[in-house]
């Protein structure tokens, strides 16, 4: 958008997605599948959102999960375009999945 | 329809990492669904989320002065009635614009009855402008205008507005206090506000990583804490019935306010002198002896 808009109007619904705030980070959440149950309570508290929830069934069948039998639901991946490292994913998440690291640019 | 999996709020905003508004702000949306036009008060949300010419909104939306959010959404209600549209119309504000400075138009809403959800995303301050005092700081809290020293060793001196039991005296059809960390009961509130037809009003409390001084990892297990004290208690009251609120929940044993207070530095100074953490605590429990017999399990 270059010029200004009768009344500030913005008629691009959702164009935030452009703010990439994921330039903010200073702690990195990096999920650790094979301790995941997909209990899906960061994709639900994450405020950006920036936890994706991923249904197809080849991520879901190929991604590594504590159990087998959890293969099924849907797995979430971390969207690191915006995610601004706040840590509410790794402080809830109830199996300590989710390790918080320094992160390295 | 589900609409769970969409999201109406997109990423790319400026709310401080850690702040619990985008997290009220996304399930709200998500449950109201597409059919929705919001009407934002002046406040952290509207300011973080629409930094021109860019806007994390993916539905309808209108920014709105301080004190003029639910006469706007009043208006817009108005509208899509006279054009015989079925929406959701939902007006947003923080503690500032709410319980102060919009405190009449919202008032006027109430009384009018229009079918509008308002909802107050309570943070306990003016934390937009630089965490001012508001009507709904908390006695003991520290702010930038309720500052502690040696003449003043408590905070803010006065208590905070019982907003939620102000609104239900005006026999709103549907009035409660909310916690996006007790979720199912929040799910519950805001699915049963948007079916009622009237005014409703959602008072959800909304921690501020900035303004609490806590760790931003912390916001979810500080609001948690919030409920699990006493401190900020669940309910909801239908038609002005306050005699007949309902508890929707209690925890199964109290924990010390200690706890709430602890994780906060806006809350450090109290912890130096066990009256005042005494006092918060008789507080709470005279608020329990009152009011706690109406929870039903």
């Amino acid at each position: 958008m270059e010029l200004i808009t009768r009344g500030a109007v913005i008629t691009e619904p959702g164009n935030a997605v452009e703010n990439k705030t994921g330039s903010w980070r200073v702690f990195k959440p990096v999920i650790n599948y094979e301790k995941c149950i997909r209990c899906m309570i960061c994709w639900q508290y994450c405020p950006e959102p920036a936890i994706l929830k991923l249904e197809d069934e080849k991520t879901k069948k190929e991604t590594p999960a504590a159990k087998d039998a959890l293969k099924k639901l849907p797995v979430v991946q971390i969207d690191y375009d915006y995610c601004k490292g706040c840590g509410i994913c790794a402080n809830e998440c109830p199996v300590k999945a989710i390790d918080f690291v320094m992160e390295e640019r | 329809m589900n609409y769970e999996n969409e999201e109406f709020f997109a990423p790319g905003h400026g709310m401080c990492a850690g702040c619990a508004a985008p997290i009220i702000v996304k399930w709200i949306l998500k449950w109201a669904g597409p059919n929705t036009i919001v009407a934002n008060a002046t406040g952290c949300l509207e300011v973080a989320t629409t930094a021109y010419p860019r806007t994390s909104w993916r539905v309808p939306w209108i920014h709105i002065a301080f004190e003029n959010a639910a006469a706007a959404a009043s208006g817009v209600e108005a509208a899509t009635r006279a054009k015989g549209e079925k929406l959701n119309i939902i007006a947003f504000g923080g503690d500032g614009g709410t319980v102060d400075i919009g405190f009449q138009a919202l008032s006027g809403m109430v009384e009018r009855g229009h079918n509008v959800l308002y909802v107050l995303y309570d943070n306990e301050a003016y934390m937009n402008t630089g965490i001012q005092r508001s009507g709904s700081t908390p006695w003991g809290a520290w702010t930038t205008t309720s500052k502690v020293g040696s003449a003043n060793p408590v905070g803010k001196l006065r208590p905070k507005k019982p907003i939620a039991m102000i609104i239900a005296a005006h026999n709103a059809p549907y009035v409660a206090t909310a916690n996006p960390a007790m979720f199912q009961d929040f799910k519950k509130k805001v699915q049963k506000a948007l079916s009622t037809p009237g005014a409703k009003f959602l008072h959800v409390i909304s921690s501020c990583t900035t303004g609490w001084r806590h760790d931003p990892s912390k916001t979810v297990e500080i609001m948690r804490l919030a409920t699990d004290t006493g401190i900020f208690p669940l309910y909801e009251i239908e038609n002005g019935d306050i005699e007949n609120m309902r508890i929707t929940y209690k925890p199964k044993k109290f924990k010390p306010v200690e706890e709430y207070l602890k994780p906060q530095g806006r809350f450090r100074h109290l912890l130096k002198n066990p009256e005042y953490v005494k006092k918060l605590q008789e507080d709470v429990d005279a608020w329990w002896a009152r009011y706690g017999h109406h929870y039903h399990p």
